[in-house]
């Protein structure tokens, strides 16, 4: 099986532990896992904010990179489910039949991390070690535009060590929403507020989700908020093993 | 009596005053929480009746399906509409807009000679301002629903489809009716509480007066069935069925959108409103009206069809499964968005996501930002289709409107755009090149570090400063995950490869 990496732009910029720890995880388990370096984004930042002209360039670079391999793995739920849902979109627009055909071929092959572990490779346990007690927030695209269900739950369950702590109105969106976060900052900061409040009232040491765009923004908060907590992305935990030290701490963008 | 929405702000200056509330958003999250609770209890024990297993989502597909497929044969629907209605005695008139549909309500109300009408609950009426345009003749509409009558009586705006003054508490209700009521009708006796009975019991004491006195009955309609030439009202308190039995003359305003094909379309509709809207398995009154019917009830029927945008929007091929909607707001309960900035920063009686929608929609994009603002009110998390009973994607609709509305704005050229838009054009069209070609991305990436740090610094630039405003960025990585890569040979010269 020939299994590409999208690492997602948003990874690739800022998050770069993220996509290793895909690769380490996957490399355990006895993928052989490409990184095809034509790769930039998924274009749903475009999508999403109505720049579908502006889209067409990013999904044929998409299409190009990706096209050939049986799966294409990223650790990112919103961004599985713009190549699934809405590449067709900006193909269509395109005009471009050649361009609708390679999308038809190459997005119903993108999974989501979770997915493709528990789907493809058939596992739940996937060896790991972090002894600590974790909340997870299912992020919005993940449940409802990809439907990855119970999923991530029942990998985190097998990771030893890990102690599993329920979260209060877990599927309230976090008011990330990509653009969403600058147009309507304020509304943005509202949702993501409650998001934090919840995550305390667990007692959790981390908060975990597989998406790090939504742990940016609930990230940022809680680090502004000194709320102690830090955020890790699920591909980080799946990959850890005895005695590594995870995640962003929430102080870090506080000290400047 | 009521304000009008005309004005209004764009959504992200609505909503930033309506966050300032506490008290707002106080009940807003307890309203919706406690109708969002007791809708997914009833939605969960919809089962088929064969299998055990939920029969929700089948129930979802039949109402869907019968509101589809009227919306594809709507003129014949429509023109059948007429045909059974004017049989049963009614007459029938066609309204092309909101100004057409209030002269042909005046007018009837004028020939009658009335100075008040008493009015059932109707969003339609809403949209077309139709209270006001009746005030402008001298004549006075009750509303007689009591959340409706609230939002009148407190010289307000309505913030939710069903339930108006869901931005009020009990306290607040108080106040308003011992301060409006004597000044429109019988008062609120001076010992009223704020205990939700006592409330009600003056509402039913002041609106008692009005429903036998007024000659003149206005409503809207959930359904109107085309095989029979029915209107349909589906509501809680009765007061509805009132205003349509007492009155001598009925005019019922009715969206061409409502119009079902046969008897039978009704079953599913009926079945999903009030679990989505009320949270109940019934509502309490369905009342259904086919014309005249000869010593019983009101003896003069009028219905105007309206259209006010109607069939534009049925030729927007995304935004059309809109007009399936019910208006049964289990999209506003749910949406996060709503329960933080409530119903009036959307500027319109339609709010909350289906608002978010229909308003573009029914008032076309590019012209008025306000309107243009409302695609962009969503997180696009997805709740309001999980909610929605005839599975209208409101998501891909937002999607499709933003679209429209940058599409819109790329017409105009970019010197006559507010520097906001332009700003944002250009940082796009910036940003498909970079990400176009990994080799420029590469190369942009290398500044991570440099720009993230610049970020920090230079927080006063408009788009970081609505970031971090209350957010902080986080740490710049030593390198990108690409150069990583290119570096260790994907991790093999660190000793990763296996």
């Amino acid at each position: 099986m020939r299994v590409a990496l999208m690492v997602t732009c948003i990874n690739d910029a800022l998050y770069p532990g993220t996509g290793q720890a895909v690769v380490r995880l996957l490399r355990r388990l006895g993928v052989k896992v490409d990184f095809p370096a034509a790769q930039t984004c998924c274009a749903q930042p475009m999508v999403n904010t109505g720049y579908l002209d502006e889209a067409v360039p990013v999904v044929r670079t998409f299409v190009d990179a990706f096209s050939g391999y049986d799966a294409i793995v990223t650790p990112s739920g919103s961004c599985a489910g713009s190549a699934r849902h809405q590449h067709g979109l900006v193909a269509r627009r395109s005009g471009d039949p050649g361009l609708e055909r390679a999308v038809a071929e190459v997005s119903p092959r993108v999974y989501e991390l979770s997915e493709f572990l528990v789907d493809v490779l058939g596992v739940t346990d996937v060896g790991a070690y972090f002894p600590h007690t974790v909340t997870y927030h299912p992020t919005c695209h993940s449940l409802r535009m990809l439907g990855v269900g119970d999923r991530p739950r029942l990998l985190l369950e097998s990771v030893r060590g890990l102690t599993l702590l329920d979260l209060p109105g877990a599927d309230q969106c976090c008011g990330f929403g990509g653009t969403f976060a600058v147009k309507n900052a304020d509304t943005s900061v509202a949702m993501g507020t409650d998001k934090v409040r919840h995550v305390q009232e667990t007692g959790a040491e981390v908060l975990v989700a597989g998406d790090n765009s939504c742990l940016t923004h609930i990230g940022g908060l809680m680090s502004r908020q000194r709320a102690g907590v830090r955020t890790v992305h699920l591909a980080e935990i799946l990959a850890s093993t005895e005695g590594a030290v995870l995640g962003v701490p929430t102080t870090a963008g506080a000290r400047r | 009596m009521s304000g009008t929405f005309v004005g209004m702000p764009v959504f992200p200056t609505a909503a930033r005053e309506a966050l300032g509330n506490a008290q707002l958003r106080h009940n807003l999250a307890h309203a919706t929480g406690t109708i969002r609770g007791k809708r997914s209890r009833l939605v969960e024990e919809v089962t088929d009746s064969i299998t055990g297993d939920s029969g929700w989502e089948d129930l979802r597909l039949a109402g869907a399906g019968v509101k589809e497929a009227a919306l594809l044969g709507l003129e014949r629907e429509l023109l059948r509409l007429e045909e059974t209605l004017t049989a049963n005695g009614a007459t029938v008139h066609w309204a092309q807009d909101a100004a057409e549909a209030n002269r042909i309500v005046t007018g009837i109300a004028r020939r009658h000679g009335v100075d008040e009408v008493v009015k059932v609950k109707s969003m339609v009426t809403q949209e077309i301002g139709l209270n006001e345009a009746l005030a402008a003749e001298g004549i006075a509409a009750w509303e007689t629903d009591l959340a409706e009558l609230i939002v009148q009586l407190g010289d307000d705006l309505p913030s939710h489809i069903l339930v108006p003054a869901i931005h009020r508490n009990r306290a607040e209700v108080r106040e308003i009716f011992l301060r409006a009521m004597k000044e429109v009708g019988r008062p609120a006796p001076e010992d009223l509480t704020d205990e939700p009975a006592v409330l009600a019991a003056a509402a039913r004491e002041h609106l008692r007066e009005k429903f036998l006195r007024a000659k003149v009955g206005v409503s809207g309609a959930n359904f109107a069935v085309a095989e029979t030439g029915t209107l349909v009202v589906v509501e809680s308190e009765g007061n509805g069925r009132m205003c349509l039995t007492l009155p001598e003359v009925l005019v019922s305003v009715v969206g061409i959108e409502k119009v079902v094909s046969q008897w039978e379309d009704l079953d599913p509709l009926l079945r999903l409103l009030p679990r989505s809207s009320t949270g109940e398995r019934m509502n309490p009154y369905t009342s259904t009206w086919s014309g005249v019917t000869p010593g019983d009830g009101p003896q003069e029927v009028h219905v105007v069809l309206l259209d006010n945008g109607r069939t534009n929007a049925l030729a927007d091929r995304t935004g059309r499964q809109a007009l399936r909607c019910i208006r049964c707001s289990a999209c506003l309960n749910v949406c996060p968005v709503y329960e933080r900035t409530g119903g009036h920063a959307y500027g319109s009686v339609y709010p909350g996501p289906i608002g978010a929608i229909l308003n573009p929609l029914l008032k076309g994009i590019g012209t008025d930002e306000q309107v243009d603002s409302l695609p962009y009110a969503s997180s696009l998390c997805g709740a309001c289709f999980e909610a929605c009973p005839v599975r209208i994607d409101i998501p891909s609709v937002l999607v499709d409107q933003r679209a429209q509305v940058v599409d819109a704005r790329r017409g105009h050229g970019v010197k006559s755009l507010g520097s906001g838009h332009a700003a944002e054009a250009i940082a796009f069209k910036g940003a498909a090149v970079a990400l176009s070609d990994a080799r420029k991305l590469g190369f942009g990436e290398r500044f991570t570090r440099v720009g993230l740090g610049a970020a920090r610094r230079l927080g006063s630039l408009p788009v970081l400063s609505k970031w971090a405003g209350a957010r902080d960025l986080p740490p710049a990585p030593p390198e990108s995950f690409r150069s990583w890569w290119e570096r260790t040979d994907g991790g093999r010269s660190e000793g990763e490869g296996r």
